[in-house]
Formats: structure tokens, C-alpha cells, sequence
């Protein structure tokens, strides 16, 4: 009834756009969305999506409710997830933070795969559900479609068939092998999730019916290997073997890899779960390292999506008041001294990155043209893209933040050594700390700088089957306390003696953990 | 193109299954939290659920991460006051550094416990448990039985009051036109015919006649069969049904002499919570009637019966004269369900305990479903449990049981009602 009601009177607000005029119709801006309603949003905004040249997954839409958007937080945004613990301890942290009204649920998730499945909650307005799909339908998704990352390191096609097999694989084996065995093995892998990526190898595309078709063939080829690798030949004990034969040949820092290919007393069932966490991590990790751009991106384009449709006359001043609120609320960005702040908005600073390059390409300043000299001046559109197309947040930022953001945002540099005292202000937004700032920001968006580095080193096959890994600090940042609990879960899949070793200034290597712990220093 | 598809109807509680795997994992502590939890609770709050306290650090999921220390340099906004080369004193931990960095530092703060609530039916599983609660559910307990009128169809005799219009009208229209059937089709047939004869060029004058006479014969026939006919009255049945009664009233009876302790009281408190859990999934309604006594009784509210101080000696006759009485006041209309609870450490005044044994036997047991007796008590039985023991050899529906400790309360109500099965069985 309403929706009516309040198109009527704004329908003459005069046209501001010629291309469209004649035929234009204002959509609704009632509060209520109605399925019609969606759709007729929808295409306007897939039209203006193509008029930006954005190359997308075909939509998939699904609207759920509050409860159902729970779920979805529960599972990591999963569309079907494996049962475990972990995901209803999320559950019920969510539904606690949720119903107390400390945290509001997010407007939407989008899911990485193709189609492109976006879930819109029910409550949202009329307007929000258009800000969501222009930020996930056409943002997310879009960057999805183009990032060098996703291109080759995920496959959107087969994701939700892998998904589903590894929900079946693992319901299987809890049936066959008991739900305290699977539960075992999955909190071991969750706990090496983060040191189950392959960084440099490309995944392969395959559907679900071959999936499964292959776990068969590999359950029985891999324990087949792996009996190789461990076969204890009767031969003489004297020099024949070389004692400097190293395995593995090279440091691995895919822990789960080569605990699927090499741990030795693992059961076939119990690799293809490590396989299932590893491909699910090597899933998200384009995530992990793209947050800055890939939300940036989504906030840029809704913004400039909604903002083309009202100046075609499509969508009335109260739908951009309202539109503008929310906008406004999700790129603000904290200063260090407020009490809401907690770290730099990944909204925020993607989003003005992304509005800064398309002003240095449109209205250049002097000191953009020493900057950038390849972008200033350039076609926008075509720029934003290759730029999307071709980063990460690291290398992102190390390129494009500029002198101007630095001030805007008015960005320092803390340099925290735990040896002093005190913290040092290293750079301000300055000239001189411009390029400081910059690098230092890049630095911190650097997962490899964020995450232990920790590598197998050594897996002594000849000997008592010990394990070892090396952590390399960085900056001399030492390993949390949680080393010692997650080397129990290593532990659980490795079986055999466990070590971590981190060198110490003279070179030497040390114990810094180690599973099973030794008895009573009987040694010394 | 887009595709619109609506989830909202589709199954809600796709974690479910997540949240049983965790109140699995956990269910040593959350079964710890909801024993804790019956202290705190009145017996007769059974229908809330209970929020469950887990620490933390028996939840976390933990990963290689980088912990504290070291050399850091972090990017901040807002910069109002520094300039390059500023120091300043390091802040308290957590300020600014690892907010933003991805990792929650599973040390440090944040250390908060973790609690969640469960709904009252999870409560009650996890604190029944050991109790096999399915198991004595079906074995209901024999109830006072009332009887109730209920509708059971029609018949065809009755008093006027009785007459169901509706379906005897329905009776009558059915029998007419059954009853007249065939007349209608002969007067149908004869009014065509007449029809015909009226088309036709030839005056059929004698036929038309003819045929005028029949009709007006089938149309007085049909006029006679009767509009209502003692055939087509129905009759409102009612039957009497015997429905138990939804009524119980339960009676906690305790000693709170000086001997009594705290601890005791406890063991007795979480005693009569069971027996009030089980009591709620048999009946609807519950009356619980405390009555505490030491050489005399009283009727008490539940806070004061749990909580307040007495000391003196013990005369137990005195609570089980002061039920007899409140129940012929009261609960004496034949439609409830009496039970008796009694806690004891078994302390009594020698003498009184003939007369104990006496009262029951001659009056309450009379009145009551049921009554058990538990005896708290570290010590040799005196001659209280004596007394009783005479009383559970004759009386099926008398049951006693000696609780040690904490961990005797579930088996002990198990076997009090176990032997109840027997009886029903």
C-alpha cells in the first residue's frame, strides 16, 4: 500500500540524465522489499554494473533470515560445511553477541564460487538490499571474477560440489570410524589450517563425481607411497647409506601437504581429511590477503553504482539518505585515540584507495604526476580495473597509496622494539615519511609477515621417525604460548616425536617445543 | 541475470548439529555447571533453561601465531600531536598493537569465560543423565481417577433435551426423499405426457383428465409422507470417560535439628527437585507443601525451609501429625495426588519413633500415592530407620534409601522408583 503512496509524489524530481529519459520510472523507495521489487533493482543495477564494464558470475540470490545468517557466520560462511565443534562454539557466540545486541549481523555474504551466492537478509530495507547487491552481486562478485589471486588459486565452479563432498566424506567416516576419531583428526588440521597452503603450486579444477572417482584411486596410491617411503629393508647396517641424506630435500612450509603425502601411520581415510582442511584453507586464502582491496572494491562500486542510478532519476533522495548513512557508517574510519578504534577499516582504507586512483587518473595534481606518473591522466575506468585485476592488499597499497590519502587519513608510523621503553613515532604524514608510511603500511597487509613461519626441516626416516620444524621469527617476534598445544594436534597426525626448533643469534638450533615432552630431563 | 531464491522457509537450524558436537565436547563441564547450577535454583524452577559457564581456555582452538615482543612497526590514523621521532612510554599491553592483526591473542586478555545458554529441555537431559528419564517416563505413576462426560456420537433414543436438530432434520430430508422417490418420477412422467398432449392439434380431452386426476393423486400421496418422523430424531450421546487427575501435591518433610548440616540440606534439596522434576511429567499442576520440624513443625515457605537455622532436639511424629492435618484440611477432596517426601539424618527421639511408624501406617499411608524416605547419614541407622524398615516390608507404596553422599541421590531415586514399576507392572 505504501509503496504507492510514496511513489507518486516523488516522480517529479526532474530527469538529470539524457540517456535513459523518456522511459524513466522511479523504483520504489517504500522500506518494504518485495520480491518484484528486487528484481527490478536488480536489473537496473546489473545494467549500470555492464555500463562499468564489470565482469561478474551470474547472481544467485538467496534471502534468509537473522537465524539463518547465524548459520551462515557459523559455518565461515561455508554454504555447506562438515559438522564440527568449532562451527557451533562459533554458533553459539554469535547467537549470545547476536540476541544481547552487542554485535549486528553483517547485511549479506557473499560466497565464492559460480554462480555467485549472495545471501540478503530479510530484515534489511528496501535500500540496503540494493546497497548489497551492488556490493556483493557486482563488488565482491566482480573481484571474484578478475583478481589474479582467486583466478589461480581458487575455482569458483567447483567449489560448492568440493564442498559438499567433503560434508559427505566426513559424515562417512564419522559413521564408519566413530565421531570422537573424525573430531580428532579435524581439530588437528584446524589447528595447522593456517600451515596448510601451497603458495606456489596451482590447484586443479575437478567436479564432484570426479572427485570422488579420484579419493578412491589416491586413498589406495598414496598409502601405497607412503608404505614405500617407510619400508624398513633388511640391509646391512654398515656405510651403505649416505648419513647426509636429507628428507624432505627442502624446508616444506605446507605442513598439511606433507603430512597428507608422507606422515607415516596415518589411515587413507584420515589423509583425505587432511586433503579436505588443506584445499578448504588454500580456499580462503585469496581472501586473507586481498580484505583491503576486495571490500575497497565492493564499497567503491556500490557507491558509484547507486550514485549513477540516482543521477539517472531511478532512485528517490530518500533512498540516497538512507543509502548515504550506511555508506557512511561502514567506511568510517576511527582515529588511534577514539574509543571505537581498532585498527585501520579495511572498508575505509580500500574504499578511499579506490576513489583516490580515480581522481589521479581524472584531476591529477602536480604532486600525483611525480607519484604516479604511468596513472595520472589515464582512462579511470580501465585503470581501476587493471588495478583490481593485477594485486594484492600488500602490493596494492605499496603502489597506489598516495601523499594525499596519507594525509587525509593522517597516518604515523609507530616503531615498537620490546628492548626500549618506549615507542618511537618513525614516520609522520609528511614528505619525508610518506614513503616510509607507505612501506610500512604494505608491510603490515603482508600475510607472510603476520603469520609464524614455520617449516619442516627435517623428517628423520632413517631413525625414530622424529619431525622437525623451524620457526623464523620475524623482527624477533616470538611464537605465542598456544606452540606447545598445537603441537600435540601435529602430534596426533604425525605420531612420532615432534620437535620445533628455532636458531638462536649464534646459529644454533634449540628446542623451543616439543610432543611428547621429555621425561624429566633424565639427560642431563 | 540474477536468480532470486527464497531461503526463509527452508530449514532453519543448519547448525544444530554443530551446537549437539559442541554440548558433546563439553559435556563434562557443562554437566559440572548445571549441578553447580542446582543450588541456586528453587525446587519448583523447572521449566527455565540454565546458562552454562565454560573457561575459556578449555575452548580454544589453537594455532601457530606470533605472540608478543619483538620489533613492531604498526601504521595508525588520526594522527593529531606526534611528529617524527617523538617517544613515548609504552602503553599498557593490548593497546593498538595486535588489535587489527588478525590473530586474537589466546594469552593475554581476554580471557573471559565462555558462557552460553542451554534451552530447559537440554538442562534437564544433561541433569538426568545417569537417570535413564525416557525409561521411568513410561512407566507412569497410577493416578486418582475422576470421570468427566464427553460427547460420543448419536443415538437414536433419548430425552427431548438431547434432540440434535441439525442431524434429524438431515434424518427427515434423507427418509423424504427416499420415501418419495418413485412418485416423483410417475408424477414427472405424467407431466410430460400432459405436455404432449397440449401440443397436440386433437383434444385429447378424456386422456388430459385422465392424467390431471393421476398427478393430483401422486401430488397429496407425496404431501403425506410426514415432514418429521420419531425415525429421524437423533440423540446426543454422552459417555463417561475416567481421566486421571492433573493434581498432585507434594509434601517435603526435613529434619533441621542441629544435627542437620548445610551439606545435608543440599542432599536433601536436590532429593526433592528430582522428585518434583519427576512429578511435573506426570502431572500438570503441583502443589509443594514444606514442612521443616524439630521437636515441633511447621509449615514454612521454600527459602526458609532450605536456609533458616534451627537447633534443638528431634521428634519426627511431629511433621508426619502436621501433614495428616494439613491434608485433611486441604487435599482431601479425592482429586489429589498426595506424595511425601521425607529427609532425615536419622536422628529422632527413641520413643517417637513406634509412634512414626504407627501414624504412617495407620493414617498417611492410607492418603498418600507414595512416600520415600532418605536417610542422610555418614553414621550406623537408628531407630528411626528401624521403625520404617517394618513399614517398607509390608507397604509396597512406602520406599526408603540411605544417600551417603552427593553422587548416592540419582541411584537412590532410580531404586525408589524402580520399585514403583514393579508395583505398576
Amino acid at each position: 500500500m505504501s509503496e504507492q503512496a510514496n511513489t507518486m509524489p516523488n516522480q517529479t524530481i526532474p530527469n538529470q540524465d539524457t540517456k535513459n529519459q523518456g522511459t524513466v520510472k522511479m523504483l520504489s523507495d517504500s522500506p518494504e522489499w518485495t520480491f518484484e521489487l528486487l528484481e527490478q533493482y536488480q536489473v537496473e543495477i546489473e545494467r549500470v554494473a555492464n555500463y562499468y564494464q564489470l565482469d561478474f558470475y551470474p547472481n544467485q540470490i538467496e534471502v534468509i533470515t537473522a537465524e539463518q545468517m547465524m548459520d551462515a557466520y557459523a559455518s565461515v560462511g561455508m554454504p555447506i560445511g562438515y559438522s564440527h565443534w568449532s562451527y557451533g562454539k562459533k554458533f553459539i557466540q554469535t547467537e549470545q553477541t547476536y540476541k544481547r545486541g552487542y554485535m549486528g549481523l553483517a547485511y549479506e555474504i557473499v560466497i565464492n564460487s559460480n554462480p555467485c551466492i549472495a545471501y540478503l537478509m530479510e530484515e534489511n530495507t528496501m535500500t540496503m538490499q540494493a546497497l548489497v547487491m551492488a556490493h556483493a552481486c557486482y563488488g565482491h562478485n566482480s573481484f571474484f571474477k578478475g583478481n589474479y589471486l582467486f583466478k589461480s588459486w581458487t575455482d569458483a565452479d567447483s567449489i560448492v560440489d568440493y564442498l559438499l563432498f567433503a560434508k559427505n566424506y566426513i559424515h562417512e567416516c564419522e559413521q564408519k570410524y566413530g565421531i570422537d576419531e573424525v573430531e580428532a583428526c579435524l581439530d588437528a588440521c584446524h589447528a595447522l589450517m593456517n600451515h596448510g597452503v601451497d603458495r606456489y603450486k596451482r590447484p586443479q579444477k575437478i567436479s564432484l563425481e570426479e572427485e570422488d572417482k579420484r579419493q578412491q584411486e589416491r586413498e589406495a596410491y598414496l598409502q601405497s607411497q607412503v608404505n614405500m617411503l617407510w619400508r624398513t629393508l633388511p640391509k646391512d647396517d654398515s656405510h651403505s647409506q649416505p648419513k647426509t641424506q636429507k628428507f624432505p630435500a627442502e624446508p616444506q612450509e605446507n605442513l598439511l601437504y606433507f603430512i597428507e603425502k608422507n606422515a607415516p601411520l596415518l589411515t587413507p581415510w584420515q589423509r583425505e581429511i587432511v586433503r579436505i582442511v588443506r584445499k578448504i584453507s588454500q580456499y580462503f586464502y585469496p581472501q586473507k590477503q586481498t580484505q583491503v582491496m576486495n571490500e575497497g572494491w565492493a564499497c567503491f562500486w556500490h557507491y558509484t553504482i547507486l550514485n549513477h542510478l540516482y543521477d539517472e532519476g531511478l532512485v528517490s533522495d530518500k533512498f540516497m539518505i538512507e543509502f548515504l548513512h550506511s555508506h557512511t557508517n561502514v567506511v568510517a574510519q576511527p582515529e588511534f585515540n577514539s574509543q571505537y578504534y581498532s585498527g585501520i577499516n579495511p572498508y575505509a582504507l580500500g574504499f578511499n584507495m579506490f576513489v583516490d586512483i580515480k581522481r589521479i587518473c581524472q584531476h591529477p595534481t602536480e604532486e600525483d604526476k611525480r607519484w604516479f606518473p604511468d596513472i595520472a591522466g589515464s582512462d579511470w575506468l580501465k585503470t581501476l580495473h587493471w588495478a583490481m585485476e593485477n594485486f594484492k592488499d600488500e602490493s596494492f597499497i605499496s603502489q597506489f597509496l598516495s601523499p594525499k590519502l596519507i594525509r587525509d587519513f593522517k597516518l604515523f608510523q609507530i616503531h615498537d622494539d620490546e628492548k626500549n621503553s618506549f615507542v618511537e613515532i618513525a614516520a609522520i604524514h609528511n614528505d619525508s615519511g610518506y614513503q616510509e608510511i607507505r612501506t610500512a603500511l604494505s608491510n603490515q597487509y603482508n600475510l607472510s609477515n603476520l603469520e609464524a613461519n614455520i617449516q619442516i626441516t627435517d623428517a628423520n626416516i632413517h631413525g625414530d621417525r622424529s619431525l622437525t620444524l623451524k620457526y623464523t621469527p620475524h623482527q624477533d617476534i616470538p611464537l605465542a604460548d598456544s606452540k606447545d598445544e598445537v603441537l600435540k594436534h601435529l602430534y596426533h597426525l604425525w605420531q612420532f616425536e615432534v620437535k620445533l626448533v628455532e636458531t638462536d643469534e649464534h646459529g644454533h638450533d634449540h628446542i623451543i617445543a616439543q610432543c611428547p615432552r621429555p621425561k624429566a630431563k633424565e639427560d642431563n | 541475470m540474477a536468480n532470486f531464491i527464497d531461503r526463509r522457509l527452508n530449514s532453519k537450524n543448519k547448525s544444530t548439529v554443530n551446537r549437539q558436537r559442541f554440548l558433546r565436547r563439553y559435556k563434562s563441564q557443562i554437566k559440572k555447571s548445571v549441578s553447580d547450577s542446582i543450588n541456586g535454583r528453587s525446587v519448583t524452577d523447572v521449566d527455565s533453561g540454565e546458562s552454562v559457564v565454560i573457561p575459556k581456555k578449555d575452548l580454544s582452538e589453537p594455532i601457530f601465531h606470533q605472540g608478543q615482543g619483538g620489533v613492531r612497526d604498526r601504521v595508525h590514523p588520526g594522527n593529531d600531536q606526534f611528529t617524527k621521532g617523538d617517544k613515548i612510554k609504552r602503553p599498557q599491553q593490548g593497546q593498538g598493537q595486535g588489535s587489527g592483526q588478525g590473530n586474537a591473542s589466546d594469552s593475554g586478555e581476554g580471557n573471559d569465560d565462555f558462557v552460553f545458554s542451554i534451552s530447559k529441555d537440554e538442562y534437564l537431559n544433561l541433569l538426568f543423565e545417569d537417570l535413564e528419564l525416557p525409561n521411568l517416563e513410561k512407566n507412569q505413576l497410577d493416578k486418582m481417577v475422576e470421570y468427566k462426560t464427553v460427547r460420543s456420537g448419536y443415538c437414536a433414543e433419548g430425552v427431548p433435551a438431547n434432540i440434535d436438530i441439525v442431524k434429524s432434520l438431515q434424518g427427515s430430508i434423507a427418509r423424504r426423499i427416499a420415501m418419495t422417490a418413485s412418485k416423483r418420477r410417475q408424477l414427472h412422467e405424467c407431466q410430460n405426457a400432459l405436455e404432449q398432449l397440449a401440443q397436440d392439434p386433437h383434444e385429447n380431452i378424456q386422456q388430459k383428465r385422465n392424467l390431471e386426476a393421476e398427478i393430483a393423486q401422486l401430488k397429496s400421496k407425496i404431501a403425506k409422507v410426514p415432514f418429521i418422523d420419531s425415525f429421524d430424531l437423533q440423540y446426543r450421546n454422552y459417555a463417561k470417560q475416567a481421566v486421571p487427575t492433573s493434581k498432585a501435591v507434594m509434601f517435603c518433610l526435613m529434619d533441621v535439628s542441629g544435627s542437620m548440616d548445610q551439606a545435608t540440606k543440599d542432599m536433601a534439596k536436590r532429593f526433592y527437585i528430582l522428585l518434583y522434576l519427576f512429578l511435573t511429567r506426570t502431572y500438570q499442576s503441583i502443589d509443594v507443601v514444606y514442612i521443616r520440624h524439630h521437636t515441633q513443625a511447621k509449615e514454612v515457605d521454600e527459602q526458609e525451609f532450605f536456609y533458616s537455622q534451627e537447633t534443638g532436639g528431634t521428634i519426627a511424629s511431629s511433621a508426619l501429625e502436621l501433614m495428616h492435618k494439613i491434608i485433611v484440611e486441604r487435599y482431601l477432596d479425592g482429586n489429589w495426588n498426595i506424595y511425601g517426601a521425607q529427609a532425615s539424618d536419622g536422628d529422632n527421639w527413641a520413643d517417637d519413633s513406634p509412634y512414626c511408624n504407627q501414624l504412617l501406617q495407620q493414617k498417611l499411608l492410607k492418603l498418600v500415592r507414595y512416600f520415600s524416605y532418605i536417610e542422610i547419614t555418614q553414621r550406623a541407622h537408628q531407630t528411626l530407620w528401624h521403625e520404617y524398615e517394618k513399614l517398607a516390608a509390608s507397604h509396597s507404596h512406602f520406599a526408603m534409601q540411605h544417600i551417603r553422599s552427593v553422587e548416592d541421590i540419582y541411584p537412590v531415586f532410580r531404586q525408589l522408583f524402580k520399585k514403583n514399576r514393579q508395583q505398576v507392572a
